[in-house]
């Protein structure tokens, strides 16, 4: 972590020489915390939040990852993907479906032909404590079964005690093994303690290879926070304009209102910009929330509030 | 090190078929969302709030307050000569015995209340303060109307402890009668600012809103009155320059509170020399904005943006005079001009506006004239370009780069959204560049390094330094000026000083 | 056969040197005891440049003297009194020469001036608690507030209690680590320049204190509009020349504290011994800084 990177450098091949030092990734807390909650007191209203809401539907990787998911529990999570409220027209199809690597056949089979993506967690999720190769031969065979997506997990043992070369290593050698699946690393924020570690994790990830950063695995206490997508946000930014690689950037755990929805949807257009108010570029790792944007949608279209039986659930 | 290779679009194209909401959206503008002015439940006419009651000005004369985003006449609003100002600060003097020799909880309880009902009319008062103003009703909302509400609730509290604010020993006594002027920028809680202290003090008032502002001090009168201020204790009398100097020189004030500009704050000085007449003061700025390398720079540059763009750049303390270390100057300025474009300018009403209209048609040419300025000492003017009202006063935010210290738009205050963005090379450049103002009213400093933030916070001469944040008030915090700036503080313990003998 | 004494000349004190008037000027001290037409002694009529090499001394000396830390403030403020006690007879015999105080009057005056000094000196390190708050603002931040001296003020003396007067006028100033330059009159010049000798043997460093003496209806109208000055510290009961020395002030919002030349019992510890004449001279600075992680 040498010399600072020149500034509109070329694009070049990543590798732990192109970090900038610490001190330019500094976050503070509080005014990233405020500024985040500025931009959740924006007021979205009318069309503003009928384009929100579908935008946001068409961003969710709707996920299920239990132990006690079964083939049909994902064929179910299949239909809902496809059409999410069939009285609604209106309303696209989701952007993936986020699964174990054991039922990948099965949501490839359903989803063959659409355009919504399988995306597999892998490396050991959701803690990743497992030798590389574990986690590679894991990584490898949800691509083979047909995952077009594979989300793992950095090694936050490794990226707390400071050994960030064994973080860059891994990610480089599992993005080798996705081919031509798109990578997403799990930063699991909530577990790093500080936003200054959030964004170098985040950079480090970038760097070694990264097609998306993610927020969380959705198993630990804390989750996705507007502070901490702020922050992803702004590396993500940061990396385009200092190494030329544009940057997705996803959002997982705990995200079930319509309301929180469109406040990362406002956190991302004062960002990045509109031009990344699109599921390639960001994503909503949720379940349920896909039932509240459906009934916001109907409430919005109808005008009259929506009781819970209006929306059909699963 | 294993090398990952990429292509300049390193997306591989997906085998599925394309998604309907794969193409991004144009733009995904906020719709409008205005807040509704009849809130605001204006009179036509407005006379001058005098011992409790209503009276019209002796020469009956009114003018007119406008809508500054609109140029529509608001409503109608007295103009007060010497007699009025007389008979206010003569119902002053009468109140004076009762109001402070009342039980002191007595007192508390009844500035309390008036902090629960500014509460409670919150948004009557934001829609109101916006109409009169100019400024977004975000702000008046969120900052103008809950400052105004804590600071009657903080000084409320210290009405029956005076004696625990000046030396050991020593029983607290009011100044007498205050004649209070107060500025268009933050109309209602400037008004709280004078009013609160002086009031938990046992002073009794004479406030003078300034002349493009007065609706919500008119306002403040009614719920001062339902919290049960007896008649006499707060008298408003509406006018421009020559009201608020007949006050000043009015020979049975006490003590003078005025905030505004530099030269009417030496005027006042002038004016009051040998007549034993206390005096507060809290005048223009110029606070340089201390950016060092190894600051968190998006954190920075929201704190530039609220330092400057804040209510139109018309803070005495905004952070005008942007240094920034040679070394990020232009990774900052690249991300301050990419967040400028995120900056919403229209109707202040609109919930999602950032940036409203400046107040009067007078500021505004005083601002355009710096524009000019400007451009004509060579440096370069930047920012967005900015569909505004066609109806209205307004001013886009703008920045200048390439300024120089002997610029006029590097020295004097532009009161308005208009930044001048300078360098420095280290730390030592940056105090002396910072301090080389006739002003010391604020200061800011971002750095991630604590040692250096305490040594710049100790080095920077001005009244308040704002570390890692910028424009943040609250009643708990004293706030007032260095030099020129002015002298005495308001808010917090040090507030009440200028209150008490 | 008594030798004759050596003669004392009294010259003004600036940037920590003794000089004589710029102007070469000096006014005549008559006994003020008895009608005489031989001077007591000539004392150094300082002009308007005089001031104006005084004040530069003084914003020199600032940085360094509003830097220090309060407790060597403290112990040279400390080390004056120490200097200006063990000069008491000095003090004392000129208090009764020069200003006519008689010999009890003018013992229990170097007494209460030195007593006076003790009781700022102690104050240097102490000041920031009485005016320093830690402040509870709502939300996520540290928020202090902390005296900060106001810079360089102009004391205008009086002309008596001599002594005792310059001491609690000077004391204030310099407590916070402002720098001064006093305007002494006739009356008190030999009282002020002895003072200064205290001073210039304590390791106050140069230029923090400067006393210029002369006529100070000549040098007030220039001093009081210098903008190298923050403050104006006048002792004066004469309605005209506190309004012109007010309205003088206002031309760079100087920071103005007037006390009726007899209203403070100087003599009274109640009153003269008051911290909110070293509040006159300070400034609250106020510092937020985000709490977060």
């Amino acid at each position: 972590m040498a010399s600072q990177p020149s500034y509109h450098s070329e694009v070049v091949a990543p590798s732990m020489n192109d970090l900038p030092p610490l001190p330019s990734l500094s976050v503070d807390e509080v005014g990233l915390t405020a500024r985040a909650a500025e931009l959740g007191r924006r007021s979205i209203k009318k069309a503003t939040k009928l384009e929100g809401i579908r935008r946001a539907l068409s961003m969710v990787d709707l996920t299920t990852l239990e132990g006690a998911d079964t083939p049909d529990r994902v064929r179910r999570l299949c239909r809902r993907a496809l059409q999410p409220a069939a009285d609604e027209a209106g309303l696209p199809p989701v952007a993936a479906v986020c699964i174990y690597p054991r039922l990948v056949p099965v949501a490839y089979k359903e989803l063959l032909g659409s355009p919504v993506q399988v995306c597999a967690v892998a490396s050991g999720f959701p803690a990743g404590q497992v030798p590389l190769s574990v986690k590679i031969e894991d990584t490898r065979a949800a691509v083979e079964n047909g995952a077009d997506e594979v989300d793992i997990v950095v090694a936050r043992g490794s990226l707390l005690s400071g050994d960030w070369q064994r973080v860059f290593d891994e990610i480089a050698a599992l993005k080798e093994h996705c081919g031509r699946a798109h990578l997403k690393v799990i930063l699991e924020t909530g577990e790093l303690g500080t936003f200054d570690k959030v964004a170098h994790a985040a950079w480090v990830a970038c760097s070694a290879g990264a097609d998306f950063i993610k927020t969380s695995t959705g198993k630990v206490a804390v989750n996705s926070t507007p502070p901490t997508a702020l922050c992803m946000l702004n590396v993500a930014r940061d990396y385009e304009r200092e190494r030329g690689r544009r940057i997705g950037v996803k959002i997982a755990g705990g995200i079930r209102t319509s309301k929180e929805a469109l406040h990362y949807l406002v956190l991302v257009n004062e960002t990045l910009g509109p031009r990344s108010l699109t599921n390639k570029w960001f994503r909503i790792g949720a379940s349920s929330l896909v039932n509240d944007l459906v009934r916001q949608y109907k409430k919005a279209m109808h005008g009259t509030y929506q009781c819970a039986d209006d929306v059909v659930t699963d | 090190m294993t090398r990952v290779q990429e292509s300049s679009d390193p997306r591989v194209e997906p085998k599925r078929p394309v998604h309907p909401l794969a193409a991004p959206p144009e733009s995904w503008d906020y719709a409008t969302s205005i807040e509704d002015a009849s809130l605001a439940n204006l009179r036509d006419r407005y006379d001058l709030w005098i011992d409790g009651e209503w009276v019209k000005p002796a020469k009956k004369l009114w003018f007119e307050s406008i809508n500054p985003s609109t140029e529509q006449t608001l409503s109608e609003v007295a103009h007060a000569g010497p007699t009025d100002v007389d008979k206010a600060v003569r119902a002053a003097r009468r109140a004076l015995p009762g109001w402070r020799d009342m039980p002191a909880s007595h007192r508390a309880r009844i500035l309390f209340a008036v902090s629960r009902l500014l509460q409670e009319r919150s948004r009557e008062l934001a829609v109101l303060e916006t109409l009169d103003n100019g400024k977004p009703i975000r702000e008046s909302r969120d900052v103008d109307v809950v400052l105004a509400a804590q600071h009657f609730f903080y000084y409320a509290g210290w009405t029956d402890k005076l004696d625990h604010v000046l030396p050991a020993g020593r029983k607290a006594e009011p100044i007498g009668v205050c004649g209070q002027v107060i500025p268009w920028n933050f109309p209602l809680l400037m008004a709280a600012w004078k009013l609160a202290p002086a009031l938990a003090g046992g002073n009794t008032c004479v406030l003078k809103p300034a002349e493009t502002t007065s609706l919500t001090a008119l306002r403040l009168a009614e719920i001062l009155e339902e919290a049960g201020v007896p008649p006499g204790v707060v008298n408003i009398v509406t006018g421009a320059g020559e009201t608020g100097a007949a006050l000043v020189n009015h020979p049975d004030v006490d003590k003078i509170a005025f905030t505004g500009s530099t030269d009417v704050g030496k005027l006042i000085q002038k004016s009051l020399a040998g007549t034993g007449k206390r005096l507060t003061l809290e005048l223009g700025g110029k606070a340089a904005h201390l950016i060092f390398d190894d600051a968190p720079l998006d954190q920075a540059v929201e704190g530039i943006i609220q330092g400057i763009y804040f209510n139109q750049g018309q803070v005495c303390c905004a952070g005008s005079r942007l240094l920034v270390q040679e070394s990020v100057e232009r990774q900052l300025i690249d991300l301050l001009l990419a967040r400028m474009q995120n900056i919403r300018v229209g109707n202040p009403l609109d919930k999602n506006t950032d940036l409203g209209a400046i107040n009067s048609e007078e500021q505004l040419a005083k601002i355009e004239s710096y524009l000019e300025i400007g451009e004509h000492e060579g440096a370069t003017r930047r920012g967005p370009q900015c569909e505004l009202p066609a109806s209205g006063y307004w001013c886009a935010p703008t920045l200048f780069t390439g300024v120089t210290p002997t610029m006029r738009i590097a020295t004097e205050e532009i009161f308005g959204p208009v930044l001048s963005v300078l360098t420095f090379r280290t730390p030592d450049e940056a105090i002396e560049k910072a301090n080389n103002s006739l002003y010391g009213l604020s200061a800011g400093i971002w750095s991630d390094k604590g040692s250096k933030v305490f040594r710049m916070i100790e080095k920077l001469r001005a009244g308040v330094v704002w570390a890692n944040t910028y424009n943040k008030f609250d009643a708990s915090s004293p706030f007032g000026g260095y030099k020129e700036s002015g002298f005495g503080r308001e808010g917090g313990w040090h507030g009440l000083f200028p209150y008490l003998k | 056969m008594t030798a004759p004494p050596v003669h004392k000349t009294f010259k003004l004190y600036i940037n920590g040197k003794f000089p004589r008037s710029e102007s070469g000027r000096t006014l005549p001290l008559f006994d003020p005891k008895q009608k005489s037409e031989i001077p007591l002694t000539q004392i150094a009529r300082g002009s308007r440049k005089d001031v104006r090499d005084a004040a530069q001394a003084a914003r020199k000396a600032f940085a360094g003297w509003s830097a220090a830390v309060p407790l060597l403030r403290g112990q040279i403020l400390h080390r004056m009194a120490e200097l200006l006690d063990s000069r008491g007879r000095e003090f004392e015999e000129y208090l009764t020469f020069y200003c006519g105080a008689t010999p009890a009057r003018a013992e229990a005056e170097v007494e209460a001036a030195a007593d006076r000094l003790l009781w700022y000196a102690g104050w240097c390190d102490k000041l920031a608690q009485l005016y320093g708050t830690v402040n509870p603002v709502v939300g996520p931040y540290f928020n202090f507030s902390m005296p900060e001296p106001t810079g360089v003020v102009c004391a205008f003396a009086p002309p008596k209690p001599a002594l005792l007067g310059l001491v609690s006028l000077l004391a204030p100033i310099l407590v916070p680590g402002n720098t001064v330059v006093c305007v002494v009159p006739l009356e008190a010049a030999p009282i002020a320049v002895t003072l200064a000798e205290v001073c210039a043997t304590s390791d106050l460093p140069a230029g923090v204190l400067n006393i210029v003496t002369g006529d100070p209806d000549e040098l007030m109208p220039h001093a009081s509009v210098h903008r190298e000055f923050d403050g104006n510290f006048l002792v004066s009961s004469q309605a005209e020349v506190v309004r012109d020395i007010e309205a003088a002030a206002a031309n760079h919002v100087k920071r103005q504290l007037t006390v009726p030349a007899h209203a403070p019992a100087w003599w009274h510890k109640s009153d003269a011994q008051d911290v909110r004449w070293m509040q006159a001279f300070l400034e609250i600075k106020t510092a937020w800084h985000t709490m977060g992680q």
